[in-house]
């Protein structure tokens, strides 16, 4: 037999593929229909947020941070707004802070459903999204209720939160919060048990927590591979630390466990949720230090001085004192950090923004090797990626 | 936790002599500053050593200081599960200075090498793939240090008697404006406007005839 040459097979992947989330371009090499290695090209969304930010003064630099992983805008903000904090020494009041956690749980909640939904789509279930999205709207609402703004809230500020909400919306929040477990086991009996769901997920994309630690994963993708690790419990920032709740973890790291692990968290969530709505303060929502938050409208109205700080704080912005810090808080894909470096004016010298999907990609090349093409989409999926925070 | 750091931090510079010029803790966190040759070595101690056990890699960062020499600082951030704290390990380098790559310690060092010589032009010896990641196919220059400016150099547009992306100069339709909102009283370091003469005459008086002048 007269012998055929056979050739890899190069296959670009996106950039214009419903299942790439966004602008992945992946250049996948195949030998037939299985991954000989994937090449995963980013950037195509990159707006340069790190430069702008340096440009900025800190109240102006807040609002790039929703734009970032734009599923959870809460988590970020509370990033910078920690890492702010920390170089200024700033306290935060009690009402503040459990506004804070409330909302980042919310997010929470927002980024699971967000995630779990596109990720039964990619795998061929439609209707989780019909159902969740309603929820996921809801929540939206809430979000607008307290901020003016659906997504992009920009509602936590350093030394705060930049209003206080209303006693009804925290009863809504409440009422939603008893509800919102029957949607979930809803979501479950389509999903957990489908044999299509589970043919699918099992045992794909499977890896290991030594390999998790080499390739910085964090977040319910380590946690999907056995490692109880979550920066609400053992580096607990906020009220984290008087919040009871379990840290989900399942066992074999494939990507139907990651699916289990924002499930079973989206119920832990809840649990947070609850706790801050029993135990919200009273008293003042962000800090009383005049330098750093603005005051009220109606202060402004009677009061010079209040009037002074105002225009000082919009238009010059307040000053931080030189100094760096690495901060990190677990946001619903992983941990995110906020490396600052002050150098005593307004405007930050430099911040670096780890983005955790940004190391959960890299090892796409991993995860798909010598699996199939159908299984590069599973893989995505799983793996929560937002290219708003990859690129930035 | 601070003093824990700071004992963790002389354990550190105690094992590695040759290659760890100091450690410090600012605000609760350690900071090691370690010469750009040993910094394979040192991630593997950090990495390896019972009482370290950085078994994460969180983040490669780059900052620019213009004005110190050398002026680029190459920043790991590494995370340990075990002891729970963080280290953050600093280099120096500039822009002809490679640094050693660390992607045979950690494999997440990777694209996170790859950002760092996109965007500020730092060059990782041993890597082997490092290409551009997060700016254009093609695009020339490293954004984030401090002398590239902000709007940058071209900006691109689809064609539609070309049919294609075309590549221009960036034209602003407004000014760049940069406002200077540093209070008079705290912070100015330039000259303010009109000040330059003030000081030309005490230059002037305290040199005498040494003064360079017009001519």
């Amino acid at each position: 037999m007269a012998e055929t040459q056979i050739r890899n097979f190069n296959l670009n992947f996106g950039p214009q593929h419903p299942s790439a989330h966004g602008v992945l371009r992946m250049v996948l090499e195949m030998d037939g229909e299985i991954i000989t290695r994937a090449d995963p090209h980013i950037g195509l969304l990159h707006r340069g947020t790190e430069k702008l930010i340096e440009y900025k003064n800190y109240v102006q630099a807040l609002p790039y941070f929703d734009r970032l992983d734009y599923v959870s805008p809460q988590n970020q903000e509370h990033a910078f707004a920690l890492a702010v904090e920390k170089l200024l020494g700033l306290e935060v009041p009690p009402r503040g802070q459990y506004i804070r956690v409330l909302f980042a749980e919310i997010g929470r909640v927002l980024n699971h459903i967000f995630t779990v939904c596109a990720y039964a789509m990619d795998t061929g279930a439609m209707t989780p999204m019909l159902w969740m999205f309603e929820d996921r709207e809801t929540l939206m609402e809430f979000c607008e209720r307290a901020s003016g703004a659906r997504m992009h809230m920009n509602y936590f500020r350093p030394g705060g939160v930049s209003h206080d909400l209303t006693p009804e919306l925290l009863d809504d929040i409440g009422t939603w919060a008893e509800t919102f477990p029957k949607m979930i086991d809803d979501c479950e009996t389509l999903l957990t048990e489908n044999r299509i769901f589970k043919q699918r997920t099992v045992d794909i994309g499977v890896i290991t927590a030594d390999q998790c630690f080499d390739w910085g994963f964090t977040g319910p993708n380590l946690r999907s591979a056995g490692v109880p690790w979550d920066l609400r419990k053992s580096q607990p920032y906020d009220v984290y630390a008087k919040m009871d709740f379990d840290v989900v973890i399942a066992k074999h790291g494939d990507c139907y466990d990651r699916y289990l692990v924002r499930i079973q968290e989206m119920r832990q969530c809840l649990r947070i949720i609850k706790q801050c709505l029993e135990e919200m303060p009273g008293g003042r929502c962000k800090s009383d230090d005049r330098k750093i938050s603005p005051p009220s409208r109606a202060e402004m109205k009677n009061s010079m001085e209040a009037l002074i700080h105002h225009f000082k704080l919009y238009t010059e912005g307040y000053h931080v004192p030189a100094g760096e810090t690495y901060t990190a808080v677990e946001a619903p894909k992983g941990e995110f950090g906020v490396y600052l470096v002050s150098d005593g004016t307004n405007k930050p010298y430099r911040c670096k923004i780890r983005a955790p999907g940004f190391a959960h990609l890299q090892a796409m090349d991993l995860l798909s090797n010598g699996h199939m093409l159908a299984d590069v989409v599973a893989n995505i999926g799983s793996l929560d990626i937002v290219f708003g925070e990859i690129d930035r | 936790m601070d003093l824990a750091l700071k004992d963790l931090g002389e354990y550190i510079a105690d094992k590695l002599p040759e290659d760890v010029n100091g450690t410090t803790v600012i605000l609760g966190e350690l900071v090691v500053s370690v010469k750009a040759e040993g910094i394979a070595r040192v991630m593997a101690f950090l990495r390896d050593d019972v009482n370290c056990r950085f078994k994460q890699l969180m983040d490669i960062c780059g900052v620019d200081y213009p004005e110190r020499i050398p002026r680029f600082e190459v920043v790991y951030n590494l995370l340990s599960l075990i002891n729970n704290n963080r280290v953050r390990v600093k280099v120096e380098t500039d822009e002809d200075t490679p640094v050693p790559t660390v992607t045979g310690v950690f494999s997440a060092a990777d694209w996170w090498e790859r950002e760092t010589w996109d965007l500020f032009g730092i060059f990782f010896s041993g890597h082997t793939d490092l290409r551009r990641i997060l700016t254009d196919y093609g695009f020339d220059g490293h954004p984030l240090r401090k002398d590239f400016p902000l709007t940058g150099y071209v900006e691109v547009r689809y064609d539609d008697e070309l049919k294609r992306v075309v590549y221009e100069p960036v034209k602003l339709t407004q000014e760049f404006r940069s406002f200077d909102f540093l209070s008079p009283w705290e912070g100015v370091q330039g000259v303010l406007p009109g000040d330059e003469k003030a000081e030309d005459a005490e230059d002037e008086n305290a040199d005498g005839a040494v003064g360079e002048g017009d001519a």
